[in-house]
C-alpha cells in the first residue's frame, strides 16, 4: 500500500533533472562571480613606496566560483531530490509498524557481551603477545559503558517512562557510592556483597524522600528542583569533611571478592587459591561480569516492571495525569515508585562505580555527569530500553574510542589531543540527533500487552514527559 | 426499588467571585440515567467535577452509596464523624468532597468521561482499558512484587483483565483496533473507548460529561442504545451532561435543567420539555417575561 501511494509522485523524475541543475548552477555561478569580483577578485596591496597596487587574483575568483557553482549544481541535481524522496518516504510509511524483531536477538546480544572481554583478550594476545593490553578494552569500554546503562536504564524509568524530569539524578548515584565508601569508611563493613544492596536501598529511600515534597510541582520547576537537590548533595559531600573527607574523597574501598578471596597478588587471594598466575586482568574480569549479570537483570526487572500495572500507570502518566486519576490511579505512589525504583538503580550504578574506581570523591558526581546521564536517555530515545543500551554504548563508548585516536597526532601536531574534541562532537551529535530523529534512535514504544498483533506506535502519537 | 445512589445537597461553587454552582441539590436514582442539561456556562461541569472530586466544592455535601440502601440512615453520623466512608460488608456509603479524586474513582466507584476526550493517546486501545483496571491489577501483583517474579495468580489476573478488556472492546466494536494506539482511532471511537474505559473500573456511578459531542444522528443513536444496553447489563447509574436533546429525550430517566448555576426544573424528560422556564433558558423570552422569570428562579 505505501509503495503504491509513493510511486506515481516519484515517477515524473526518474533520473537527476541535468538541465535544470546546470541552468541553477549557471545562475548561482553569475551571482558568485559578481558578488566575489570586488571582494575576491581584486585586492589592493601597498608597495615599496606607499604606493596602492591594484592586483587581480583571477585564479582563487574562478576556483571560488567553480566551487559554488559545483556546490548548487550537486544540491540541486541529488541532493535535494534525494531529501524529498526521503521525506516522501517518511510520510508514506504508515504510523504504526508491525515488528520485526527475532526472539533471539537478545539472547545473542547476551551471548555477544559474555564472549566480549575473551574475545578482547584473544585479540590482544594476538597482536600484542601478551593480554595485558586488554585491560583497557575491559574497563574502559566493558565496565564504564555498563555502569552508565544501568544509569541510563535508571534513569529512564523516572524521565522515559514517568515523564518526569529529574536533572539531579547523579545524586543517586552518589548516595549510592557514599553508602560504600563511609560505611566501610566509619562502621568497617568491608564486604562488598553486602554493601551494593545497601547502596541500592539507600538510594531509594533517598529517591522516596526528595519525590515527597517535590512531585507536586511540574515540568521546568520539577526539574529546577531535582537539579538543585543533585547540587545540595553534591555540596554536603565536600563540605561535611570530617564525615565525608570532602574534597579528598575516600579511597581504598573495598572491592568484590570472588566467594571470599579477593583478587589480590597475595597467599589467600584468588590467583594464590587457584593456583594461577596472578593478573589483575581477574579482577576486572570479575568485575565486568558481575556488571553484566547487574545489566541483565535490570533489563529483566525494568522491562517486567514495565508490563507490570505499576509500569502501565507510569506510561499512563506521562500520557495525562488527569485521566490517570479518574482511573483511580494514586498518581502521587506511582510517581514515588518511579522515582525510587530510579533512585535504587542508580544507587547500584554507584556502588559498582566504587568497586571499579576503588575511590570516590566529590568530582565525581557534579552536574555535567547528570547531563550526560540524560542525554544518554534523551538520545535513545525516552522509555526506550534499547534505544538508550545503545546510546550509552556509542556516547561513553565514542569518547573513549577518541583516546585511542593517537595517530591524528602525526597529522596534526603533537599538541592535538582528540580527547578535548570530546564535548565538540558531543554536542555535534546532539544536534544531528535533534534534527534527525527528534525522538530519539528509538523513537517507537512497543507495547505492554497485545491481543492480536504487536504493533509499535509511532513517536508522533506518544507524548514526552511534562512533569 | 428506586433508592438514589448519589444525593448532592446544597452543593456551591465559588471561583474567587464567581459564583458558578449555587446551593444546588440534586439526586440520582440507583440503575438511573440521570441528565444534567443546561446552556453553555451553567455549571453542569462544574458539578461533575466537584462530583468527580477534581473540585472540592466550597460549600455542601454529596453522598454516594452502594450495596444495601439501609446505609443512607447512617449519612448524618458519617457527617458528624469527620470521616469519609462508612463500609460496611453490604455495601459502602462515602461522602465525595472529602476525598480526593483518585479516591472518589477507587473507593466510590465513580467513573467519569471528558468533555475534551482524555485518552492516553500513546497507547493501545487495550493497554487504555488495562490501565483502567489499575487497582484489581496491582491488588493482584502483590504491589508489584508478586508479578515482578512472574507469580502464576498474577499471571491469571492479567488474563483476566484482557479478557474483561476483550469484552468492552467487542462492545464498542473496537476489537479491531486493539492494538492500534488510542491516538490514531477516529473521534467516534476514540469516544466510545473513553467510555468503555470508564466501565473497565467497575463503576457504580458513571459520569459523562457531552459523549455524544460531534456525533452525526445516527452515531448519536448508536450511543443512546450503547448506554441503554449498559443500564440493562450492569448495575451502573448514569450521570449524563448531554446538549444533543434527541439523546437525551430518548434515554433519561430524569432530567434536571441548571441555568447559571441554579436548578431550574428537575423531573422526568417530559416535564421537562413542557417547563417555561426551561424554555425561557434555551430560548430566550419576550422582554416582560425576563422579569418574571429571573424573580421566579431567584436571580
Amino acid at each position: 500500500m505505501p509503495d503504491e501511494a509513493a510511486k506515481p509522485a516519484a515517477a515524473p523524475a526518474p533520473g537527476p533533472d541535468v538541465v535544470r541543475a546546470l541552468r541553477e548552477a549557471g545562475v548561482t555561478a553569475l551571482i558568485a562571480f559578481g558578488l566575489f569580483l570586488p571582494l575576491i577578485g581584486f585586492n589592493t596591496v601597498q608597495n615599496i613606496r606607499n604606493e596602492l597596487v591594484l592586483e587581480t587574483r583571477w585564479v582563487l575568483l574562478f576556483s571560488m566560483v567553480a566551487i559554488i557553482a559545483a556546490l548548487r549544481f550537486a544540491q540541486v541535481a541529488f541532493i535535494a531530490p534525494y531529501l524529498a524522496e526521503q521525506r516522501q518516504k517518511r510520510a508514506a510509511r504508515p504510523v504504526v509498524e508491525a515488528t520485526e524483531t527475532p526472539w533471539w536477538t537478545n539472547y545473542a546480544v547476551l551471548g555477544a557481551l559474555v564472549l566480549y572481554p575473551l574475545l578482547a583478550i584473544l585479540f590482544t594476545v594476538l597482536i600484542n603477545g601478551a593480554p595485558g593490553g586488554a585491560a583497557k578494552w575491559i574497563d574502559n569500554f566493558g565496565i564504564q559503558i555498563l555502569i552508565y546503562v544501568l544509569l541510563g536504564w535508571g534513569l529512564n524509568v523516572v524521565v522515559g517512562f514517568a515523564g518526569l524530569l529529574d536533572l539531579g539524578y547523579v545524586a543517586f548515584y552518589a548516595i549510592g557510592a557514599y553508602t560504600c565508601a563511609l560505611l566501610s569508611l566509619h562502621f568497617g563493613l568491608s564486604s562488598f556483597w553486602l554493601l551494593l544492596p545497601l547502596a541500592g536501598v539507600l538510594a531509594a529511600f533517598w529517591g522516596i524522600l526528595l519525590g515527597f515534597p517535590v512531585l507536586r510541582l511540574r515540568g521546568d520547576y520539577l526539574a529546577v528542583v531535582t537539579l538543585a537537590f543533585g547540587e545540595i548533595i553534591r555540596l554536603v559531600l565536600i563540605n561535611w569533611v570530617p564525615v565525608t573527607k570532602g574534597y579528598a574523597g575516600v579511597s581504598s574501598l573495598p572491592r568484590p571478592s570472588f566467594f571470599g578471596y579477593p583478587f589480590v597478588d597475595a597467599p589467600g587471594g584468588f590467583a594464590d587459591r587457584f593456583g594461577i598466575p596472578f593478573s589483575p586482568l581477574h579482577r576486572l574480569l570479575y568485575l565486568y561480569y558481575i556488571l553484566l549479570i547487574a545489566v541483565a537483570l535490570s533489563a529483566v526487572i525494568i522491562s517486567r516492571l514495565r508490563r507490570l500495572p505499576v509500569g502501565r500507570s507510569w506510561e499512563a502518566l506521562r500520557e495525562d495525569e488527569i485521566a490517570c486519576r479518574s482511573l483511580g490511579i494514586n498518581t502521587t505512589n506511582s510517581k514515588l515508585a518511579a522515582f525510587a525504583i530510579g533512585a535504587f538503580f542508580g544507587g547500584i550504578a554507584g556502588a559498582l562505580f566504587t568497586a571499579r574506581q576503588g575511590f570516590i570523591s566529590p568530582e565525581s558526581v557534579n552536574f555535567s555527569e547528570s547531563a550526560l546521564i540524560l542525554a544518554i536517555v534523551v538520545l535513545g530515545g525516552m522509555g526506550s530500553m534499547t534505544g538508550v543500551a545503545i546510546a550509552a554504548a556509542v556516547i561513553i563508548g565514542g569518547t573513549e574510542a577518541l583516546r585511542e585516536l593517537a595517530f591524528l597526532k602525526q597529522i596534526f601536531g603533537q599538541d592535538f589531543d582528540p580527547a578535548q574534541y570530546r564535548m565538540l562532537l558531543f554536542g555535534f551529535a546532539m544536534v544531528v540527533i535533534i534534527v534527525w530523529k527528534p525522538r530519539g534512535l528509538i523513537g517507537t514504544r512497543e507495547p505492554t500487552v497485545v491481543l492480536k498483533e504487536r504493533k509499535r506506535i509511532d513517536a508522533s502519537l506518544v507524548r514526552e514527559g511534562h512533569g | 426499588m428506586t433508592a438514589p445512589v448519589l444525593r448532592v445537597e446544597h452543593l456551591t461553587m465559588r471561583f474567587g467571585g464567581l459564583v458558578a454552582v449555587h446551593d444546588l441539590s440534586l439526586t440520582a436514582e440507583r440503575g438511573h440515567i440521570t441528565a444534567l442539561i443546561g446552556p453553555n456556562g451553567a455549571g453542569k461541569t462544574t458539578v461533575f467535577n466537584c462530583i468527580t472530586g477534581f473540585y472540592k466544592p466550597t460549600e455542601g455535601r454529596i453522598a454516594l452509596q452502594f450495596g444495601e440502601p439501609h446505609l443512607w440512615d447512617a449519612l448524618e453520623t458519617l457527617t458528624e464523624s469527620g470521616k469519609r466512608g462508612h463500609v460496611r460488608w453490604d455495601g459502602s456509603l462515602y461522602l465525595l468532597e472529602r476525598m480526593p479524586n483518585y479516591m472518589v474513582a477507587k473507593r466510590a466507584r465513580v467513573a467519569r468521561t471528558f468533555q475534551n476526550i482524555r485518552l492516553f493517546q500513546g497507547m493501545t486501545a487495550l493497554e487504555n482499558l488495562m490501565v483502567a483496571q489499575h487497582k484489581t491489577l496491582m491488588r493482584a501483583s502483590g504491589f508489584s512484587v508478586l508479578g515482578a517474579i512472574g507469580w502464576p495468580s498474577y499471571r491469571r489476573a492479567e488474563c483476566d483483565a484482557i479478557e474483561k478488556a476483550h469484552y468492552w472492546l467487542d462492545r464498542t466494536g473496537l476489537t479491531e483496533r486493539a492494538d492500534d494506539p488510542a491516538g490514531q482511532l477516529s473521534y467516534g471511537q476514540q469516544q466510545r473507548l473513553e467510555i468503555a474505559r470508564a466501565m473497565c473500573t467497575d463503576p457504580v456511578l458513571l459520569c459523562l460529561d457531552e459523549p455524544a459531542a460531534g456525533l452525526n444522528p445516527h452515531e448519536s443513536a448508536e450511543l443512546s442504545e450503547f448506554l441503554r444496553s449498559i443500564r440493562r447489563q450492569h448495575e451502573t447509574s448514569m450521570l449524563l451532561i448531554e446538549h444533543d436533546m434527541t439523546v437525551v429525550m430518548e434515554i433519561s430517566d430524569h432530567v434536571i435543567v441548571l441555568d447559571h448555576g441554579v436548578k431550574i426544573a428537575d423531573g422526568t424528560p417530559n416535564e421537562v420539555r413542557n417547563d417555561q422556564k426551561v424554555i425561557a433558558a434555551y430560548l430566550g423570552v419576550e422582554d416582560e417575561e425576563v422579569g418574571a422569570a429571573e424573580a421566579e428562579v431567584g436571580l
